[in-house]
């Protein structure tokens, strides 16, 4: 079985996050690391893996967009386990929004034909939580979305997700689209040998002329949305953010009689 | 300008939040005609009239009986292809946003997402939407036509404004592989478990807990406090708590006068669910949770040194 993971790179969660007033895009050039909830979804994938009779056959294939320096982060994925990653590095992928990133992730995918193909919940820089939808489209492939618990079965899959109204299972045939949520899984730590190991593992840089995606339907020609204007939120009081430093629980009283919400 | 909205149903009900977007199109001036998609659903079309669709296009069919995304793109595929909208807006859902993005990938159409409001701006539609964990507002438009706009849960009232809707039937061939997930087993609304929704006090965990008997000091302090426990997804997904005290787009909204968030980072799709809440306290290791954005107090530290002390310090405080 070869599982194929969707997984991004993005501004680390404690760098200060802008987005340039100039090119209105995400500012990235602060530290990077491999998207949080990509990681359950490599974890699925593993697990996937594992619990194949044929696990020596299986692969888990690592696909991401991104700047050249993406392929750094998604080490951590090849330390947990995964067996190689094909990056997509492209100057004129820069920008893309939904319509043109799924378009080169899709070319991606099809290249690599995996019977099963992994997103996780959202990307943490924009919490779209849609490009999954928009690339099983394009592969024309069955989609299970926001799936809590997956199982795998006489070339089925089936997976429990949570809705508006309390929780679906779904059952698709393989090849499919899956994207798991947030809590499926606990993913592991890599070991000390995983991570010796991830360098040396296979790591490829494609270009959009190896994908044969012409560069207009990539970056923002091929893309169909724009940024107009960039603005203040609007005030949303005083919010005040203390540490503890043992007193914490006192002062959270003190707060609360203070508002009379005690 | 013509605008067409996709709405949803459950269970023999036009959905709140597809409503609430029909209200907001209607009151942009226009055209506005919705799309209803299901298994004898036609009954229902009339009532988006009330809501301000001029005419609502329905396909009722048996293979649209399960809310599952891909024959619904197929057949708005068919809809909007030559339907000479300018815009077909959706309200987010966990079916609609899979539907949208599906359709902006078959007809290689922009779709804005996440959208607090919407506006026509020199006989234009424009989406704003707030990024970065809501740190900065975006002004966002589209290169091409139709224009797909995906709004965020929560966002739009439904209002009657006491029109009439014309009815009009039309039919679209699936895709093998549109068909090719099905329902095993379909959620149903169920009204079990405990009513977060009318409690003055909330007193919500998630995932930092650390496991589900990490509850039991939720529990406490929620008793201290003459509360309810509430729960994010990630804690209900991984079943440390019942889905009916979850808070969120796919769970509770609530608006009690003090909100205590215990262990919980604050997505976006939990904010949306109890951000008009009167008082926010919030704790939490991470300094960089998002949840100090929002939170009126917001306290960075470990929650099992300070819940059992606050919870004492509570019951304390109430005795004298
Ligand atoms: C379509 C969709 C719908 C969704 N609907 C909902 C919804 O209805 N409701 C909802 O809640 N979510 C929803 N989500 C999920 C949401 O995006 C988040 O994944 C989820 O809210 C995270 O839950 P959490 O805060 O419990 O976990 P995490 O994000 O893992 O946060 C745990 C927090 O605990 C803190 N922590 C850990 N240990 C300690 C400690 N000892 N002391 C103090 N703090 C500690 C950590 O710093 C962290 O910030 C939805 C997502 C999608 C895509
Ligand atoms: N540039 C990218 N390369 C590879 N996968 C991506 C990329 N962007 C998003 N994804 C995948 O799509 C999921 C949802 O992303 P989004 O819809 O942008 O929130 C992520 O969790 C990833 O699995």
């Amino acid at each position: 079985m070869k599982i194929a993971v969707c997984a991004k790179y993005v501004p680390e969660a404690t760098a200060a996050r802008r987005i340039d007033p100039e090119t209105k895009r995400l500012d990235r050039s602060g530290e990077g690391a491999l998207n949080q909830f990509d990681v359950n979804a490599v974890e699925e994938a593993l697990k996937v893996k594992e619990a194949d009779s044929g696990a020596d056959a299986s692969e888990v294939v690592i696909v991401s967009v991104g700047p050249e320096r993406a392929l750094e982060a998604m080490r951590r994925a090849l330390a947990m386990g995964a067996d190689r990653v094909v990056l997509v590095s492209d100057e004129a992928a820069a920008g893309s929004d939904l319509v043109a990133t799924s378009r080169v992730l899709a070319a991606a995918l099809e290249r690599e034909g995996a019977d099963l193909v992994l997103f996780g919940q959202q990307a943490s820089d924009g919490d779209g939580a849609v490009l999954w939808a928009a690339v099983a489209d394009r592969l024309q492939r069955p989609l299970i979305s926001q799936v809590a618990e997956l199982t795998l079965a006489d070339g089925k899959v089936r997976g429990k997700r949570q809705t508006e109204y309390g929780y679906d299972v779904i059952e698709a045939p393989l090849p499919a689209v899956i994207a798991v949520s947030d809590a499926i899984n606990e993913p592991r730590y890599p070991s000390l040998k995983g991570i010796m190991g991830a360098k040396k593992k296979p790591q490829e840089t494609v270009s959009l002329a190896d994908l044969g995606v012409p560069a207009e339907e990539a970056g923002e020609p091929g893309s169909r949305t724009t940024v107009e204007a960039l603005g203040d939120p609007p005030a949303r009081g005083d919010t005040v953010k203390i540490e503890d430093d043992g007193s914490a629980a006192e002062k959270i009283v003190d707060f609360l009689q203070e508002r009379k919400a005690l | 300008m013509k605008l067409l909205v996709l709405l949803e149903d459950h269970e023999g009900r036009l959905q709140k939040d597809s409503l609430g977007v029909l209200s907001k199109a209607a009151s942009l001036g226009g055209e506005v005609e919705a799309v209803l998609l299901g298994s004898e659903v036609e009954g229902l079309a009339a009532d988006a009239g009330k809501f301000g669709a001029q005419r609502v296009h329905v396909q009722d069919d048996v293979l649209l009986g399960s809310p599952l995304p891909q024959p619904r793109v197929d057949a708005l595929e068919t809809l909007v292809r030559d339907g000479g909208f300018d815009a077909v807006l959706f309200a987010a859902s966990v079916l609609s946003a899979d539907v949208a993005a599906g359709l902006a990938a078959r007809l290689d159409a922009g779709l804005n997402y996440d959208l607090t409001d919407l506006a026509v701006e020199d006989g234009k539609l424009v989406g704003k939407r707030p990024a970065l964990g809501d740190s900065v507002y975006v002004e966002v438009g589209w290169s091409s036509e139709p224009r797909l706009a995906l709004v965020r849960s929560g966002t739009f009232e439904p209002k009657e404004s006491g029109g009439s809707a014309e009815v009009e039937k039309f039919e679209a061939r699936f895709q093998d592989f549109s068909l090719a997930a099905t329902m095993v087993e379909q959620a149903h609304e169920e009204s079990e478990g405990p009513s977060i929704e009318d409690a003055d006090v909330i007193v919500a965990g998630g995932r930092g807990l650390g496991a589900p008997e990490g509850f039991a000091q939720v529990e406490e302090l929620a008793k201290a406090l003459g509360g309810a426990v509430a729960a994010t997804r990630a804690v209900v997904d991984a079943g440390w708590y019942p889905y009916a005290a979850q808070v969120g787009q796919t769970g509770k909204t609530v608006s009690p006068k003090l909100y205590v968030a215990v262990g919980i980072s604050g997505a976006i799709q939990h904010k949306v669910g109890m951000q008009s809440s009167g008082l926010i306290v919030a704790i939490n290791k991470d300094p960089n949770a998002p949840i100090f954005e929002y939170a009126d107090l917001g306290v960075v530290g470990d929650l099992n040194e300070i819940v059992p002390k606050l919870t004492e310090l509570v019951r304390a405080r109430k005795a004298a």
